[in-house]
């Protein structure tokens, strides 16, 4: 099934550093089962998520629109986060050093972990030395990339998740389909029926009300809170000049693990550490405006160490490599590192839009995701490895660039990995074919003669001038497409010929005889 | 001036309707319309495939054709291949050239531009003294909007169309979802995109839907075709080269 992931040439260069390694396959959730086309049809046969999707992510777009449109100095803003980002990527080593020395000196603890099964490992090991058989968990994609969840329930330990979307998902056994709304593919009636056929003792008569619909989550997330003596975290950012970690949230249930367990666990991507506590200026402007649309995010939450009577007394800091070395070592990875996970650019994507984020069969869907997972976990683990489709999941249109608080020009990004694909999957049909149309695009003589051979199409074409149904690999096109037939002169032909030459005199003169006319009716607006 | 018109590979072979309004367009406008034989394709399929090495001969063969010193400027009806000139050619040279293939690409690019580009920025001319007495939308292409950010080039051009219905098309900037092979690799994908845009497209009740890219109409015009939608599709050079003395019948075929 896997195969090695060498893209030498076969000798062996003594002394020279090994490649990172990525994140070993069937590890953790950055890799679906089926290649995005053929998930992405079955989502699309969903009408409901279709609609679910498309009213969710055009109402957050246009809030977003207002409150970036509303700042004079967004772009600057953008720049100075994208500077920021790539300053402390440059400098990571360091970075995450200071990290670690400033959470020791405040009395926490620093764990290493190299991929996922270290990091469960680790946080396994601490949840059961707490005494606890349960954790309350703040929303975290780090610990959704390595599956926490699952492996905490393999060892017998219940995890609780207390974002309210996180929850909706959890409870109806489903998978985020957001990086910032878990839930946004279920609609009201569908979090209602998931209530109240999974929240134990819930109100019978509960209906769709959002409000009502969060009252019954907050009684149920309550005596959990009350309860349970370890928390879970991710972190958004880690700020290494004074070793805080920070969240931001909208419901504040992440402040409640925060603040009331006796012991706090969390699990931070190493691509999350920024300099000086000073940057927080930068990122707590850009981020909310960017994901949820808000000019601030409801509650941002910062936590150094342990102090001694207030909060948890047992902080540990777990630091997940997890194939970010391999990222940052790549000239596409080390950009893609500097996604803050906003979710700008799936709301404005118009692929994410219409297949919503499971089809990325990845923690991390759209456009981000398309780059991000590739470079985490690989995309020649096997033959058919479904990551390999990820970057053709967009057709290049560039709105994500344009939203991505940073300024990660995504489609570039994915040209380039469509480069590597190509070039780590060696021959193929496709390659062949596209050297075959190289080879005749290169020499004009060869590429008259294919125009001429092209000029056969019309044969396929109906009366009413258009081809109907083509062979595969262009059926997909022809189901839902007409395909003009090729007309009977290209446009060379049209120009060398009589017909081109008098017609390009003829417009020529119209010319010059309007422009007279103009000049003589004393009418300065010429038009050339 | 002296022109360089590149066709396109698609443009000279199945749309060349819209080539041709764009060469006689410019010689309304009073310049010489030079069209190099030697012209093919400007590799941007293979780029955005993810094939960089193949397109070699490509960059190398449009660099060659339109990097003669007697051009002033090259002109494309397409702002995705301006893009591809603009932004790809470079990194394929840069991985796969040589010195000399890499200076010729930097020479080159400089002066090309897409349409609408020429019209208002080179040519500084908005009113190209058009007639088209049409209901006409637009559609702003995702290369010319986000690669070469054309702006509202092509919606000045089009105001200041004698005759015009120009009509605003809702989500405008939303890509149809052609994305070369992309309609092709998630053909289902692309068509869920294709059937909103057109949905937009027809509730506008024009005439004419135009774009400045001969591939996103192919997309959406045949989209168009298979459901029997009223609406046409039109490239922008094909809009501004129809005057009272030649007009476009909406009659004639679409290409």
């Amino acid at each position: 099934m896997s195969r090695p992931e060498s893209r030498g040439t076969g000798s062996t260069f003594l002394g020279m550093p090994a490649r990172p390694p990525r994140v070993p396959y069937g590890d953790g959730n950055l890799r679906g089962e089926e290649a995005f086309p053929r998930a992405a049809a079955g989502e699309l046969r969903n009408e409901q998520l279709r609609r679910n999707l498309g009213r969710a992510t055009g109402t957050i777009r246009g809030k977003r629109l207002a409150v970036t449109g509303e700042l004079p100095d967004w772009e600057e803003l953008r720049d100075a986060g994208a500077a920021l980002k790539t300053d402390a990527l440059n400098r990571l080593p360091e970075l995450l050093e200071e990290l670690e020395r400033k959470v020791t000196e405040r009395g926490g603890t620093v764990h290493w972990a190299r991929d996922g099964a270290e990091a469960n490992a680790i946080v396994t090991r601490l949840v059961k030395a707490a005494g606890s058989d349960e954790v309350i968990k703040v929303k975290s994609m780090a610990t959704q990339e390595i599956g926490l969840n699952e492996h905490l329930e393999d060892a017998g330990i219940t995890p609780w998740e207390t974002d309210l979307a996180e929850l909706i998902v959890q409870l109806g056994h489903d998978r985020p389909s957001h990086i910032l709304v878990p839930a946004i593919h279920r609609n009201r009636d569908e979090i209602r029926e998931i209530f109240l056929k999974e929240i134990p003792g819930v109100d019978p008569s509960l209906d769709s009300v959002p409000a009502h619909l969060a009252a019954a989550a907050r009684a149920y997330l309550r005596e959990k809170f009350m309860t349970t003596r370890v928390a879970v975290s991710g972190a958004n950012f880690g700020i290494a000049e004074t070793g805080t970690l920070g969240v931001v949230e909208s419901e504040g249930n992440g402040r409640m693990c925060l603040t009331l367990p006796e012991t706090l666990i969390t699990v931070m991507g190493i691509e999350k550490v920024l300099p000086r506590h000073q940057d927080l200026e930068v990122f707590l402007q850009l981020l909310p405006r960017s994901s949820t649309g808000e000019r601030m995010n409801p509650y941002t939450s910062l936590w150094t160490g342990v102090t001694e009577g207030d909060g948890p007394q047992d902080f540990h800091l777990v630091l997940l490599d997890n194939g970010r070395t391999a990222a940052l070592a790549d000239a596409v990875g080390r950009q893609a590192l500097n996604c803050i996970r906003c979710s700008a650019c799936l709301n404005v994507c118009p692929v994410y839009e219409r297949v919503g984020g499971h089809a990325y069969g990845s923690t991390y869907p759209g456009p981000i995701g398309a780059v991000l997972t590739p470079q985490l976990a690989g995309m020649h683990a096997a033959d058919d490895d479904p990551n390999s489709s990820l970057p053709y999941a967009s057709t290049l249109c560039g709105a994500c660039y344009d939203a991505c608080p940073v300024k990660i020009d995504i489609p570039s990004l994915l040209v380039e990995l469509r480069h590597q694909k190509t070039e780590e999957s060696g021959r193929s049909a496709e390659r062949l074919a596209m050297r075959a149309a190289a080879a005749v695009m290169g020499r004009p003589r060869l590429w008259t003669a294919a125009q001429r051979t092209a000029r056969l199409g019309r044969a396929l074409a109906g009366r009413d001038g258009t081809i109907g149904r083509l062979p595969a690999p262009f059926s997909g096109w022809s189901d839902t497409r007409d395909t003009p037939a090729p007309p009977k002169h290209t446009f060379r032909d049209w120009f060398a010929s009589d017909e081109g030459a008098a017609a390009l005199r003829d417009a020529a003169r119209e010319g010059e005889r309007r422009r007279a006319e103009r000049r003589t009716s004393g009418d300065d607006q010429e038009d050339q | 001036m002296r022109i360089g018109l590149f066709a396109t590979c698609l443009g000279d072979t199945l749309f060349p309707d819209a080539v041709r309004a764009t060469a006689l367009l410019l010689a309304r406008l009073g310049h010489e319309v030079v069209f190099p034989p030697e012209q093919t394709c400007c590799g941007q399929m293979h780029v955005n495939t993810g094939y960089q090495r193949e397109p070699v001969p490509l960059v190398r063969n449009f660099a060659d054709t339109f990097g003669d010193a007697s051009v002033d400027a090259v002109v494309m009806p397409s702002g995705s291949c301006a893009g591809s000139v603009r932004h790809q050619h470079e990194i394929v040279a840069e991985r796969y050239g040589d010195p000399a293939l890499r200076t010729a690409v930097a020479g080159v690019k400089a002066k090309t531009y897409e349409l609408s580009e020429l019209l208002v920025d080179v040519l500084g001319v908005t009113d190209v003294g058009a007639y088209f007495p049409h209901r006409v939308t637009y559609h702003p292409t995702c290369h010319s909007l986000r690669m070469l950010r054309v702006g509202d080039k092509p919606l000045r051009l089009l105001r200041a169309v004698e005759g015009i219905d120009l009509v605003e098309l809702e989500q405008a900037d939303s890509c149809c979802g052609f994305g070369g092979t992309f309609a092709l690799k998630n053909a289902d994908t692309s068509a869920a995109m294709l059937r909103d845009k057109m949905r937009h497209v027809t509730a506008t009740g024009a005439d004419v839907c135009t774009a400045g890219d001969s591939s996103c109409l192919m997309h959406i015009g045949g989209g168009l075709s298979r459901i029997g939608a009223g609406t046409r599709t039109l490239h922008l050079a094909q809009v501004l080269a129809a005057t009272r003395t030649a007009p476009y019948a909406l009659t004639e075929a679409v290409r």
